[in-house]
């Protein structure tokens, strides 16, 4: 039995100033998850593809003399097969179970991390909570990843529960694919433009849709000169995320509660790199061009957009690729992820004012330690949807 | 201890119709209970563990040691193996009627006739 084969323990995330403190039990609670999760996509994860390829596809076929011609009609097709039902029901579960512990977990301590974050936060300039910003409608029409409340909900006025109950099951639902600090997808973006561009150091940044701010914290730490903002409407995860950048070093970052349909506020050319990290999945096909466009006014000429998500379906992805990849849209509250991954993401950048040549994709998998956490599979034993593997969707500002 | 009642917060829903996977609501409950339990027993077992270790290591536990107990890098392997042995055990009839779909099989009776008569 390789390392690589069992994942790390819950013991093994960092434990930051105002990360909840798990008890014995709440920890193996999420160590079973961790290793539930990885069971479900690496050992009987492939059997959804059997189940197509023997029986699903062949009655299929014999019911309309033709191949299923979407990913819908693959999903309406296999949620008639006992074994992907039962399958999906467990992985379903799974999700239901890390909330329900997270928040346990939680809930039992808000007081004393509500106490940690206030200290991090009152009166430091660097957090700017605006209660007048509303939820916007593709963030509440249900709780997205099945987490109760989203991430506005409060369990008390002011609280940190969302952001909270965020950030201590990343661990369990990737199964530590994104390292001791859930940042791996930041931690591959410092590598990336370090080599990239080796030497640049951008003035100002932009981080549209920052959750809980861990894939911009490893930006921050990387150029300390450099002005940080990052963005969100959902008040929980700012506190929370402001909190946990201050106890981890980041001074040069600032959360900012706003709408980035609306970026009104900062004048055109203002950053000179604008990016979003699995967030253009969670909006709504109104929403996503404006806030590409809105991102591509306040970029710099000569400056960086970058996206990184789940990679797009294009008609190379066999169909049977992208249903499976859709598991999340329908399974677990994540509404507009089968929409938008079926978007033309460089047209879309493109009617922003990007030219396609101005444009790049290119692969990003998470950068973690590996002497302690797994290097994320891919492939047919990729927990899909999860992996720690993205595609980032980028442009570089023409000059003129 | 916060004022909230956690035990209830925590089993908050989730808003969002939840698909209908197995058919039937009582079989989608009974799966809920039984994977609460898996996890449960799940939990027990790595509590056990971490009991035995700190025997081994100290020859007495207290509730304070079990609760500050960090596993090395060769126990949280030997713990995770564990686990993933359990849940492998756990989840046998899954895996197998994977494995099933793989080959077409002849019920047993057919075969038995076939060797009777041959």
């Amino acid at each position: 039995m390789k390392r690589e084969d069992v994942p790390p323990p819950y013991t093994a995330v960092t434990r930051h100033e105002v990360f909840p403190t798990p008890t014995h039990d709440e920890a193996a609670r999420f160590n079973f998850l961790t290793a539930f999760n990885k069971y479900l996509s690496g050992v009987v994860g492939p059997g959804n593809k059997l189940a197509y390829e023997k029986r699903v596809l062949p009655a299929f076929r014999a019911e309309h003399q033709r191949d299923p011609k979407d990913r819908f009609e693959i999903r309406h097709a296999m949620n008639k097969d006992p074994w992907h039902r039962f399958w999906s029901a467990c992985k379903r579960n799974s999700m239901e179970m890390r909330q329900q512990n997270g928040r346990s977990m939680v809930l039992r301590q808000l007081e004393a991390l509500d106490a940690k974050a206030r200290e991090f936060n009152a009166d430091r300039p660097t957090l700017e909570l605006n209660p007048s910003v509303a939820t916007p409608r593709y963030q509440n029409a249900v709780d997205i990843h099945c987490m109760p409340g989203s991430y506005h909900g409060e369990e008390r006025p002011g609280d940190v529960s969302a952001g909270a109950n965020y950030d201590c099951g990343i661990f369990a639902t990737t199964a530590g694919g994104l390292g001791a600090l859930s940042d791996g997808g930041g931690q591959a973006l410092v590598e990336w433009i370090k080599r990239e561009r080796p030497g640049w150091t951008p003035k100002r940044i932009l981080d549209v849709g920052c959750t809980i701010g861990h894939n911009i914290v490893p930006l921050a730490l990387a150029f300390p000169e450099t002005e940080i903002i990052a963005i969100d409407t959902a008040a929980p995860v700012l506190r929370y995320g402001h909190a946990r950048a201050q106890a981890l070093g980041a001074k040069n970052l600032k959360f900012i509660q706003m709408n980035a349909e609306d970026l009104s506020r900062f004048p055109d050319g203002h950053f000179d790199w604008v990016q979003t990290t699995m967030f253009l999945h969670e909006l709504s096909g109104k929403a996503l061009p404006q806030i590409i466009r809105e991102g591509v006014r306040v970029l710099a000429p000569g400056g960086l957009m970058l996206h990184l998500e789940q990679p797009q379906y294009s008609d190379e992805m066999p169909l049977y690729e992208q249903f499976i990849r859709d598991w999340d849209a329908f399974n677990n509250n994540e509404p507009f992820w089968s929409a938008m991954h079926a978007m033309d993401l460089k047209k879309v950048i493109e009617a922003a004012g990007l030219p396609r040549s101005s444009q790049f994709v290119t692969g990003v998998r998470a950068v973690v330690d590996p002497t302690v956490f797994p290097v994320a599979a891919s492939g047919e034993k990729e927990d899909h949807g999860r992996a720690a593997v993205w595609n980032a969707y980028g442009a570089w500002k023409p000059q003129s | 201890m916060s004022d909230i009642d956690y035990i209830l917060r925590a089993g908050a829903r989730a808003k969002g119709k939840r698909p209908d996977f197995l058919g039937d609501p009582s079989s989608e409950r009974m799966l809920s209970i039984l994977l609460a339990v898996v996890g449960e027993v799940s939990v027990l077992k790595e509590r056990l563990d971490t009991v035995e270790r700190l025997l081994d290591s100290k020859g007495t536990i207290s509730r304070a040691d079990i609760e500050k107990y960090q596993p090395d890098r060769d126990a949280a392997y030997q713990r995770g193996l564990m686990t993933k042995e359990y849940i492998a055990r756990v989840m046998r009839g899954v895996q197998q009627e994977m494995e099933a779909m793989q080959t077409d099989e002849k019920p047993v009776a057919d075969i038995s006739v076939d060797l009777r008569d041959n």
